[in-house]
């Protein structure tokens, strides 16, 4: 039928798995945004959520790596990291693989998606997942930008990706939900973690709300690196989501925790 | 130097059930399969995670690895800042640390 629902929203590893170190006022303010997110996502009815991930070497490495993915498994796995410190227990996730088939056909008419049947999910969508859909109901179709592995794919191909997702999703009858995931500025699992550019994160979510689309091309990797760290790369799926939906946000929470390592972000935006 | 070899070792052990009980049973042979240096194979014998960091292995594949190893997350961080002080800059691979060593950022 068409693209219903499109929110961003972070995925560190830390919101659950040190969920206990954080300054509670801060991790509630964000689990309550997510939990608005949720409802949200309920109440556009999808018959599948595509989430757009930057994952970190689950499933794509060095040998052999997509700038974009899709899947088109039946279902999926995860967390791939031990459950017991992300604290997320193992779960089995519907996939939709004949609707991923077409989704795909569409998107590749522009972007050179590779298609995977085996994913497991880590911390980049499992995380979101857990608190999205905590009763495991959803069919998800998930989506990568590999924002990890340099080379990287430029940004303006981060927003054609977005644009081939929105016109793939309004050529199916289903109803498509669209989650992009990542932190903004971030030095993840480094001796850095915990090191966060909040005015960087503030002014990148400026122009991620107002859909300023010249203002979110307008970064070169080198600077978002010096200002936003290796993790600031992941703006990529947030630039494919505002592609996607084409109107404006509206920020539901930005709480910079440094024990969860990235500024705590959860919106939605308006689809036109 | 094999940091191709040596990250990929990590990336084969965090995503393998099969691969993880190979490793605890017998690291050496586990080891043996990728084409390492013998400072990068100590390495991960000792589960030396401050020099595995200087050798340039990304945080992301390390996180998961000190994990299987029992750390525990502040001291998988400061085991990274020992490595630097120990062992010096990070040697190669993408991102090196940005913050001095005896800064506090982790919110810990």
């Amino acid at each position: 039928m068409s693209l219903v629902f499109t929110g961003i929203c972070s995925h560190a590893p830390g919101i659950t798995a040190r969920a206990d170190l954080a300054p509670p006022e801060q991790r509630d303010a964000f689990y309550a945004a997510m939990d608005g997110l949720r409802r949200d996502l309920a109440a556009s009815k999808p018959d599948a959520v595509i989430i757009v991930a930057a994952e970190h070497f689950a499933n794509f490495f060095m040998n052999n790596m997509p700038a974009y993915a899709i899947g088109m498994g039946a279902n999926y796995s995860g967390p791939i990291e031990d459950p017991d410190w992300l604290k997320i227990p193992l779960r089995k996730q519907a996939g939709a693989p004949d609707l991923g088939k077409r989704l795909v056909s569409e998107m590749l008419h522009t972007v050179d998606v590779a298609y995977c049947e085996e994913w497991q999910f880590d911390h980049g969508i499992i995380v979101p997942l857990h608190l999205l859909d905590p009763d495991n109901e959803m069919t998800v179709i998930p989506a990568n930008i590999n924002c990890q592995g340099p080379p990287l794919t430029p940004l303006h191909r981060a927003w054609a990706f977005g644009e081939a997702i929105r016109r793939a999703a309004d050529a199916v009858p289903e109803r498509i939900a669209l989650i992009a995931t990542g932190g903004i500025s971030h030095w993840p699992a480094t001796p850095d973690s915990g090191r966060i550019n909040e005015a960087w994160d503030r002014d990148f979510l400026d122009r991620w709300l107002a859909n300023d689309k010249d203002r979110l091309l307008a970064y070169t990797d080198a600077e978002t690196y010096r200002d936003a760290g290796q993790g600031g790369f992941e703006i990529r799926t947030f630039i494919a989501a505002a592609a996607a939906a084409g109107g404006k946000g509206t920020l539901h929470c930005c709480e910079p925790i440094p024990v969860f390592a990235v500024s705590c972000t959860a919106a939605t935006m308006e689809i036109v | 130097m094999s940091l191709y070899q040596l990250s990929k070792l990590l990336y084969v052990l965090n995503r393998d059930d099969g691969a993880k009980a190979q490793f605890q049973q017998d690291p050496g042979s586990f080891a043996d399969g990728f084409d390492l240096t013998g400072e990068e194979r100590q390495a991960i014998l000792d589960h030396d995670i401050g020099l595995l960091y200087v050798l340039g292995v990304n945080g992301q594949i390390l996180m998961h690895f000190a994990a299987l190893c029992g750390i525990a997350w502040a001291d998988y961080l400061q085991m990274m800042r020992d490595g630097v002080e120990k062992y010096g800059p990070v040697r190669a691979g993408l991102y090196a640390m940005t913050t001095a060593l005896d800064e506090k950022v982790a919110g810990l």
